[in-house]
């Protein structure tokens, strides 16, 4: 018998824990000299206020989605990736060369090619890290981290070198054909007040489905159950005849080919060019999220969401409150991955302990 | 390329070396201990803040130096409490740490000084000044050796030589005393150094502490040694280069130094060269940056030797009840 009922071990333990991030990064403010209620405010003002606000918000969440899941999916497996900012980063290269490649008469073509060519490269990217944990028992943190740096310096080159417009000062690509442009939350709900320099489009929906699909995927057959049982337990997944070295790459180019996916959004959707640093740290943000879902793809959305409040939030807070820079943004993620990933045990022993207690009391 | 050339290059690989050298023994006593860190370039990002901002305010570098390595210290604290205490996953705290130190170095440097996450620059008494080691320009004369020895050995600031001390220092204390047995044996098979009554906790915990002082120290060199202020991210990835030596370095402390030797010369001929010709053939300069990271995960692979961590590494360990 579990120790906790499952509503306190998937929402109140979460809830708490996120409620402890939040009064540490309110700490740190008060540290500053500013007033944390005051920074909430126009954090969550900024980020949900308006519709302005929404179609930066939705934009950023549904980069984390795709980086979430990506994490989240892993897990599952108990593979910790952190390679999703090098996968993201190859997914838009692979973005970029499906847009670059024909000129695309209509979006609603170009966007299936996208999906497929960013899946690809990240799973690509994933491929490698994955081969080597399967075979050569090499650990997947470590080669996934120097992937990362790999994946930059190789994004970098790529511009510089051989992606660049002849003539260019900067390096990034030329712009994608009319054709590959992505509707925008301009083009379809202008009605509802977006903007047209609201970045938020198309590939939000298309998040969403790799939300019902990952779902599907781990609960609803096979290969999920082998997923799950082999991050349950290796040698009892082995035991039943699950063949450890597949399921490592299966799940791997799966979380690989989810980062990639980034890219449709990043680069197809948004800057509808390559450019060095797509990602931005999505890829990280994409581990907070999926510790802060549970590895689960609706609590992956939900944290997303409120991942994305936060980062258009951190930007209004910059102009609003001079003193505080964006980067409260990137504490308020390392308080969620302290607390919900590696202070979890704070909240989880006592609460374990309470409620046996309370067990004991009706028995 | 002449001799003179070849100075500058050792000279700056010298120096771009130390901080890879102290973060990469930093890591050596804790992973050995069998607490994973992936938190070196967060530890080292806050010691470089501190040191610098306490240097500018109170002009005295040594002060700051002391502000770094608490800083740093407690953010190892912090990771121990998560990995020893609380029994969490190591990695997921040492990337929490790594985050926390990016954005709070800016929140905080943007707060105080207003320059965009920047210290104000340091000079005088608020940076470390290099040191001339004896005879340097007696012995300058000596073909090859003497330059070498006045040229690129000495002129350094202190950290430098203490980052090469703590070489010969980790490899006594880890091989050759009482507690350096016990701590490899605690990242091996920590039950079995409960069964013989000590405490593993408090092993554990030291090595993390040491790990903390080792960055910070590595951290106040980077802004007050090597460079004269803090600049947002001005770690820039060196703490997992100081992982990627410490794999290559198969958690030794004497092949660490080798590593990271190699690993500065990377980045030495990186910074001079944009790129480099060999024949016809022209390697990129982003080929160099990565090369470190490369090299780590062909080593990672077992091609050239394997690299095997300590057994009970990453894994908290719970007293039999």
């Amino acid at each position: 018998m579990e120790a906790m009922p499952r509503w306190a071990d998937i929402i109140l333990v979460p809830l708490i824990n996120l409620l402890l991030a939040l009064i540490a990064s309110g700490l740190v403010v008060l540290y500053i000299g500013e007033n944390p209620f005051e920074a909430m405010r126009i954090m969550v003002n900024g980020a949900v206020g308006s519709a302005y606000g929404w179609g930066y918000t939705l934009y950023y969440a549904t980069n984390f989605i795709f980086t979430g899941l990506a994490v989240a999916v892993a897990f599952h497996a108990r593979l910790f990736n952190i390679g999703g900012e090098g996968q993201a980063a190859l997914g838009g290269l692979g973005v970029a060369l499906v847009c670059l490649a024909l000129p695309w008469p209509h979006w609603s073509l170009a966007l299936p090619a996208a999906v497929i060519g960013g899946s690809l490269f990240g799973a690509a990217w994933a491929a490698v890290p994955a081969y080597l944990q399967a075979k050569r028992g090499s650990h997947i943190v470590i080669t996934t981290i120097m992937f990362n740096f790999i994946a930059s310096a190789l994004l970098v080159y790529l511009l510089v070198n051989v992606l660049k417009m002849p003539g260019q000062m900067s390096p990034e690509t030329a712009r994608f054909v009319e054709g590959a442009r992505l509707p925008s939350a301009h083009d379809w709900f202008a009605w509802a007040g977006f903007r047209k320099s609201a970045p938020l489009n198309v590939s939000f929906f298309v998040a969403l489905i790799c939300c019902l699909l990952v779902y599907i995927l781990i609960w609803r057959t096979k290969l999920g159950y082998e997923i799950r049982a082999f991050g349950h337990s290796e040698p009892a997944a082995v035991y039943a005849g699950i063949n450890p070295v597949r399921i490592t790459m299966i799940t791997m180019l799966i979380s690989g080919g989810l980062a990639g996916l980034m890219g449709v959004n990043a680069v197809m959707g948004e800057a509808e060019r390559l450019v060095v640093d797509s990602v931005q740290g999505a890829g990280f943000v994409g581990i907070a999220v999926a510790l802060m879902g549970r590895s689960h793809p609706f609590g992956v959305l939900l944290a997303a969401l409120l991942f994305g409040m936060l980062y258009q939030g951190g930007g209004e807070l910059e102009y609003e409150m001079k003193a505080v820079s964006r980067e409260l943004v990137v504490v308020i993620q390392a308080m969620v991955i302290l607390f919900t990933g590696a202070l979890d045990n704070i909240v989880r022993m006592p609460m374990e302990r309470m409620f046996l207690k309370l067990r004991k009391g009706q028995a | 390329m002449d001799f003179a050339t070849a100075l500058q290059i050792f000279d700056s690989t010298l120096r771009l070396a130390t901080p890879l050298l102290l973060a990469c023994l930093a890591g050596l006593y804790s992973e050995r201990a069998g607490i994973f860190d992936i938190g070196l370039e967060g530890k080292m990002l806050a010691a470089a803040f501190y040191s610098a901002a306490i240097a500018a305010v109170s002009g005295s570098v040594w002060t700051g130096f002391l502000a770094g390595v608490c800083a740093s210290m407690f953010l190892s604290l912090i990771h121990g409490l998560a990995s020893i205490s609380l029994r969490g996953n190591q990695l997921i705290s040492g990337v929490a740490i790594n985050f926390l130190a990016a954005g709070i170095t800016v929140v905080v440097g943007q707060s105080w000084f207003e320059l965009g996450g920047r210290t104000p620059p340091l000079e005088g008494a608020a940076r470390f000044q290099p040191i001339d080691l004896p005879f340097a320009s007696t012995i300058e004369v000596i073909p090859v050796f003497g330059p070498l020895y006045s040229q690129v050995l000495s002129g350094n600031t202190i950290l430098v030589y203490v980052a090469l001390l703590a070489v010969p220092v980790t490899w006594y204390v880890l091989f050759r005393t009482r507690f350096g047995l016990r701590l490899r044996a605690v990242g091996e098979n920590p039950a079995a150094v409960d069964t013989a009554g000590i405490s593993v906790i408090r092993l554990r915990y030291s090595a993390v502490l040491i790990c903390g002082l080792l960055c910070g120290i590595a951290g106040a060199y980077l802004a007050t040694g090597l460079a004269a202020g803090f600049v947002k991210e001005m770690s820039a990835g060196r703490g997992f280069i100081a992982l990627a030596a410490l794999i290559f370095a198969k958690w030794r402390p004497w092949q660490a130094l080798w590593a990271c030797l190699l690993f500065g010369l990377l980045e030495a001929i990186g910074n001079r060269y944009q790129n480099i010709e060999i024949g016809t053939f022209v390697v990129p300069g982003q080929f160099m940056q990565a090369l470190p990271y490369i090299l780590t995960v062909i080593i990672l692979a077992g091609f050239i030797g394997k690299a095997i961590p300590p057994r009970a590494g990453g894994q908290p360990y719970v007293k039999e009840r």
